[in-house]
């Protein structure tokens, strides 16, 4: 009993050992960042003063100055649009085919279900050449247009295919139920099941959201002017001006975006992690 | 009843149009719903892809946007570089070891997070902060944590006196050192996918096996080699290909912290392929360098179908 007792203890030390350095390297950067972003200038740039101390008073002056004195919110309001839009978009696509590839197509449909997910891991890398001439030839380039068009192309994917899985998880009979008492299958459709599915729906407004927020490929090949930046291309691209560095207000930007994030994440990540692991993990 | 009298009227009222009759006919309505997303991602995933691989037999620049072929020329060029080769090498290099390091500590992690403990959920946000801030801002964190002059690393050093007090690494000046950091940024970051994807897997191992093993007074270590690891065995192979494509295939963190540099001793294949493509101009030499990453790429996506059936069978 003892003996037992005695290993339980230990194996708390060990997970707390184990979870706090993890947590600690994980989040570093961003602890960091937050003792950075408070810094006055001649505290910040002392060589030989303990760096995570204050020793000079703190200061809001440098997120005073990022957002009035550069172009951040202008980064933050196109990586909103761009966001809503591409969510408009995935929603559109991705809901009729999840629903088609969860009910209407036997077997072919498992493969392509497996063969729309892979699409999600064709890289940009391997894409923005030849879209970056697409994109110019419509005369999109140096825009946020050329974004929204773009950024379905792996949200799409990834989102029909946690969408099906959601499909597949309401039973047939509600819907049959419907169409016997008189309603079409699409009137079924949208009246019993889309409302059943709406933690679905929210998971892929999450995701689709937050992965067009994460794209840095596309938005650097395609936008040049500060105008029309995103926050990933933007932060690291233009608040950098050559010698001169920002670093609090950059400092600022990156606490300011990952913290709501990281919340979001965590709220829907079980969802997003079944969909990941296409049903290899049945929960 | 009313429901259903409602429910009649409406179908009354449309029997005159067969349309409603044709689309509950799930061999048409089927397809048609599959259109539209098929047919985005054919015109923006398929037709790029397939342009991709047709520019790089060319010698198309932006400055003159012609497809005229070149047959092997673009890629003799680009071979003959001694920058493309060093990529090469630096891509699987950067793979291979940041995913060792991602497996191996994921796995450990994610035994620890399988415990219930006070506080699990703010160790879960903190764990998980890698992956969900956008990688160019994560990126540019770790940039100022490396800094040349005020790095807190170094002073960190300093103070246990593994390096001279004030003194400095220089982690993004020199070859090695900005290879080494390009690789910890990476394995940094795509740990909590693994992580979270271990855990995943690690909740659907029946609770039974492990109580029974338990039972039979088998020691925590055999229990771990001989039966739990085993299990995890396919939940990993899944952990372990998405980062392998994950990371394969990026370059931002390469282009963020290091910009290739310095001398181009950490560019890899994507970040050269944008280099070449997009700021050099010449479309046919950066989509020749990108269309390197296609055999690995099929490779990881034939083994991700093989899981995915395997799945599908049990």
């Amino acid at each position: 009993m003892a003996r037992t007792a005695g290993r339980q203890l230990g194996s708390r030390t060990a997970v707390y050992t184990v979870v706090g350095l993890f947590g600690l390297f994980a989040s570093f950067p961003f602890l960091w960042a937050i003792v950075t972003m408070f810094k006055a200038d001649p505290d910040l740039y002392t060589a030989g003063s303990n760096p995570f101390l204050y020793n000079k008073p703190p200061t809001l002056e440098h997120i005073r100055l990022l957002f009035q004195q550069t172009p951040y919110l202008t980064f933050v309001r196109n990586t909103v649009m761009i966001g809503v839009l591409v969510v408009l978009i995935t929603l559109a696509f991705s809901l009729p085919a999840a629903y088609a590839l969860a009910r209407l197509t036997g077997h072919w449909g498992g493969r392509l279900g497996i063969a729309i997910f892979l699409v999600y891991l064709v890289p940009p890398t391997l894409l923005f050449i030849p879209l970056s001439r697409m994109v110019a030839s419509m005369r999109l380039q140096d825009s946020i247009w050329s974004l929204v068009l773009v950024y379905p192309t792996f949200t799409i994917p990834l989102s029909t295919w946690l969408l099906s899985g959601f499909f597949k998880s309401i039973p047939r009979d509600i819907e049959e139920q419907a169409q016997v008492d008189g309603y079409s299958r699409l009137q079924a459709v949208t009246r019993t099941v889309l409302p059943l599915i709406v933690p679905g729906i929210l998971t892929v407004v999450v995701f689709a959201f937050t992965l067009s927020m994460h794209e840095f490929i596309y938005a650097l090949a395609f936008v040049a002017s500060s105008d029309h930046m995103t926050i990933s291309v933007g932060v690291p691209t233009n608040l950098v001006r050559g010698d001169v560095f920002f670093w609090q207000s950059l400092m600022a930007s990156a606490v300011i975006v990952a913290v709501p994030v990281a919340l979001a994440y965590n709220f829907f990540l079980d969802r997003f992690v079944q969909g990941f692991t296409m049903g290899a993990v049945k929960g | 009843m009313t429901a259903a009298n409602t429910g009649q009227t409406v179908a009354g009222e449309i029997e005159g149009r067969p349309r409603r009759y044709l689309l509950d006919r799930e061999g048409l309505l089927g397809p048609l719903l599959l259109l539209p997303a098929v047919v985005y991602l054919l015109a923006l995933v398929g037709f790029p892809l397939v342009m991709a691989i047709l520019y790089s037999f060319t010698d198309i620049t932006t400055g003159n946007p012609v497809l005229h072929f070149v047959g092997l020329d673009t890629f003799r060029d680009v071979l003959r570089d001694t920058v493309f080769r060093r990529s090469l090498r630096n891509t699987v290099v950067l793979t291979i070891v940041s995913q060792l390091l991602v497996v191996v500590l994921s796995t450990v992690l994610a035994f620890a997070l399988r415990v219930d403990f006070r506080g699990k959920w703010f160790a879960r946000f903190l764990i998980l902060l890698p992956w969900t801030t956008p990688i160019a801002i994560g990126t540019i964190a770790w940039l100022w944590m490396l800094d040349s002059l005020f790095s807190p690393i170094d002073w960190v050093l300093g103070q246990v006196g593994l390096i001279q007090q004030g003194g400095h690494m220089y982690w993004l000046g020199k070859r090695d050192l900005a290879m080494a950091s390009v690789i910890a940024v990476q394995a940094w970051r795509m740990l909590p996918l693994a992580t979270v994807i271990l855990l995943a897997g690690m909740s659907s191992i029946p609770q039974e096996i492990k109580e029974a093993a338990e039972i039979d007074g088998a020691s925590f270590w055999r229990r771990l080699f001989h039966i739990e690891l085993p299990l995890l065995l396919p939940i990993t192979g899944v952990a372990v290909l998405f980062g392998l494509v994950f990371t394969f295939t990026d370059m931002t963190v390469v282009y963020v912290l290091t910009g290739g540099g310095p001398q181009n001793s950490t560019q890899v294949l994507a970040s050269w392929a944008f280099y070449k493509g997009i700021n050099g101009g010449s479309l046919g030499q950066g989509a020749a360098i990108a269309v390197f990453m296609f055999p690995v790429l099929a490779g990881f996506a034939a083994l991700i179908l093989r899981l995915a059936n395997r799945a599908e069978v049990s």
